[in-house]
């Protein structure tokens, strides 16, 4: 793995972010709406049953959105480089495949974290109590996620040549992994068709390990669907897949 | 890595890429020397970026060798990728970062030693006299100033052999010009082979030896000057005062085969030069004017194919592009 590589192809990705700061802004709209409108809305419809209002239930499936969001439409960034031909700048150069996915993987995990740590951050709003542990512990999950869905959005981008399949992949891929994901309900209640589909999504194990970390008083029909162990380890198995996935793809030449 | 080719850079040996019944590279062979400037000449379509390519190993041959600096391009991609230089035929800038910061990224891909990174960009940024600039976005830069951007940044990790996929197209005539200019002097300043490829026949004046490349095959190499013999002469053209008279004259005296156009005569001669004064001796006073046509590359292109090497020739390119792009799609 060449560092000098991953390194700059960060640092491009974050250059970029930190210049286009309505970018920032309009990321972190999607997540204030959902959690303080629908997530305001739905919570009048179910009962405080479970130990924690809906707003707190869906708090960690919006760090979750906020992460989905962002991971892919950084990695899928991919095919604007091929598009606009700097993608072959960066294929021609003495550079292993491996490094080059690594590096845009990390550029994704690092702009996601950031947009994930702001959301975070708004929990007194929810009414949430949480201590310095607990903060840390899902700010690591949230790296890992993020790692994770920036690596499956590098192996997304590598199907596809040009931006005019950006809604194709807003529309089939994005949405229904935000909506099978746990986030808004949890799996467990969902037809058994549908729970199948969720468990085969990694962003449900992220968002449950989120749920373990900042509403460990959950309980009832809303509780976790996996345990935490189980959950940290389909993330990271599944990031090593995409990874090596994303190099074998990139790898190809015809 | 033989001894006695150490000053090939660039060896091709029966190459050949297929793409289904597509014959986008037929059978090429061809050798350059360092530090020369090689033209690849052809028509749009003619197999010139799908050859480039497979140097650049971004794709793979279907059979045949390429090496560059001795290194196989199927076997070392690895070590052709730090020994080329490329300015692709569609701008490879990230437009929403700066000239300076573009430069940069290059050195860091490239491993260039931090110490000397600075020095380096700046050095290159001199050359190509975008200094003052260097800290616009590429957005705001006209298409010759990208250009000569990329020219400067293939530079930067001091290759061996540097690309140049059609770098003038698309500019008009002074960047062009300006283009050229420094071009021609990268082989001595910057110690590099180039290998580049055009369709505008003159811009291949400049190279030391040229490749004529149509169909996927090579149909000529040599020298602009030993191209040109092909051709068989100079053009002579001559206005008289009475053509029917100074034609029989000619084919009679001269033996040379005349045409006439427009009221002027034509003949190839094989030296311009000489055969005006035996024009003027035999046909004295007749005589109204004389021009002289050295042939052009484009005359070259026409006497082996039968074709000019013009754009509105393209129709048929963008086809075989097309299908190249189809075959990707389904692969």
């Amino acid at each position: 793995m060449e560092l000098n590589a991953v390194y700059v192809i960060v640092a491009r990705e974050f250059k970029k972010f930190v210049r286009e700061k309505s970018r920032l802004f309009s990321a972190l709209a999607r997540p204030l709406l959902w959690l303080f409108i629908v997530g305001a809305g739905i919570s009048r419809l179910v009962p405080v049953e479970s130990g924690v209002p809906y707003t707190q239930f869906i708090f960690p499936g919006i760090l979750g959105m906020t992460i989905l969001f962002s991971s892919i439409f950084s990695s899928i960034s991919i095919i604007w480089d091929k598009e606009f031909g700097f993608m072959k700048e960066i294929l021609v150069a003495p550079v292993s495949r491996f490094s080059i996915v690594v590096g845009k993987a990390l550029s994704g995990t690092i702009v996601s974290t950031i947009q994930a740590v702001i959301i975070l951050a708004l929990f007194p709003f929810l009414g949430l109590k949480l201590n310095v542990i607990q903060i840390s512990e899902a700010i690591i999950i949230c790296i890992a996620l993020s790692f994770c869905i920036s690596a499956l959005g590098i192996v997304i981008a590598t199907f596809y040549e040009s931006y005019e399949s950006f809604s194709v992949i807003m529309n089939f891929i994005i949405m229904p992994m935000f909506f099978l994901s746990g986030a808004m309900y949890p799996v467990r209640m969902l037809p058994p068709v549908l729970q199948f589909v969720s468990k085969l999504n990694p962003l449900t194990y992220g968002i449950d390990a989120i749920k373990h970390v900042i509403l460990p008083s959950i309980g009832g029909r809303m509780s976790y669907d996996f345990s935490f162990h189980t959950s940290l380890i389909v993330i990271i198995t599944t990031s090593v897949i995409f990874v090596f996935f994303g190099a074998k793809a990139f790898e190809r030449k015809d | 890595m033989s001894h006695s080719e150490s000053n090939i850079a660039i060896k091709v040996k029966n190459l050949v890429k297929r793409y289904n019944h597509i014959l986008a590279v037929n059978d090429i062979s061809f050798e350059v020397e360092e530090g020369t400037i090689f033209g690849f000449l052809g028509p749009n379509g003619a197999g010139k970026t799908t050859t480039i390519s497979i140097l650049c190993t971004l794709l793979s041959a279907t059979s045949g060798n390429a090496y560059i600096a001795g290194y196989d391009c199927t076997k070392y991609p690895s070590e052709v990728r730090k020994s080329i230089g490329i300015v692709f035929q569609d701008s490879t800038l990230d437009k929403d970062l700066t000239a300076y910061e573009n430069l940069v990224f290059h050195a860091y891909l490239y491993n260039v030693p931090k110490s000397e990174i600075k020095n380096r960009v700046e050095s290159v940024l001199h050359f190509v006299n975008l200094y003052e600039r260097k800290d616009e976005l590429v957005k705001k830069y006209s298409g010759g100033m990208k250009r000569k951007l990329e020219v400067a940044r293939g530079l930067i990790h001091k290759p061996q052999v540097l690309f140049l996929d059609e770098p003038t197209l698309g500019l008009d005539p002074q960047s062009r010009a300006n283009l050229w200019d420094f071009i021609t002097k990268l082989p001595k300043e910057h110690n590099v082979t180039i290998f580049m490829t055009t369709h505008y026949m003159d811009e291949a004046e400049v190279c030391d030896k040229i490749a004529i490349i149509d169909n996927g095959k090579i149909i000529a190499s040599g020298s602009p000057e030993e191209l040109k013999k092909i051709v068989g002469g100079d053009v002579v053209s001559i206005t008289t005062k009475d053509n029917l008279y100074a034609r029989k004259h000619i084919e009679n005296l001269l033996k040379l085969e005349v045409l006439e156009k427009n009221n002027e005569l034509y003949m190839t001669c094989n030296q311009g030069e000489t055969c005006i004064p035996d024009l003027i001796r035999s046909l004295g006073d007749k005589v109204l004017s004389v021009k002289i046509q050295r042939p052009t590359l484009n005359d070259v292109f026409l006497k082996l194919t039968g074709k000019t090497i013009r754009e509105d020739y393209a129709p048929e390119s963008n086809s075989t592009k097309e299908s190249i792009r189809a075959y990707r799609r389904k692969h």
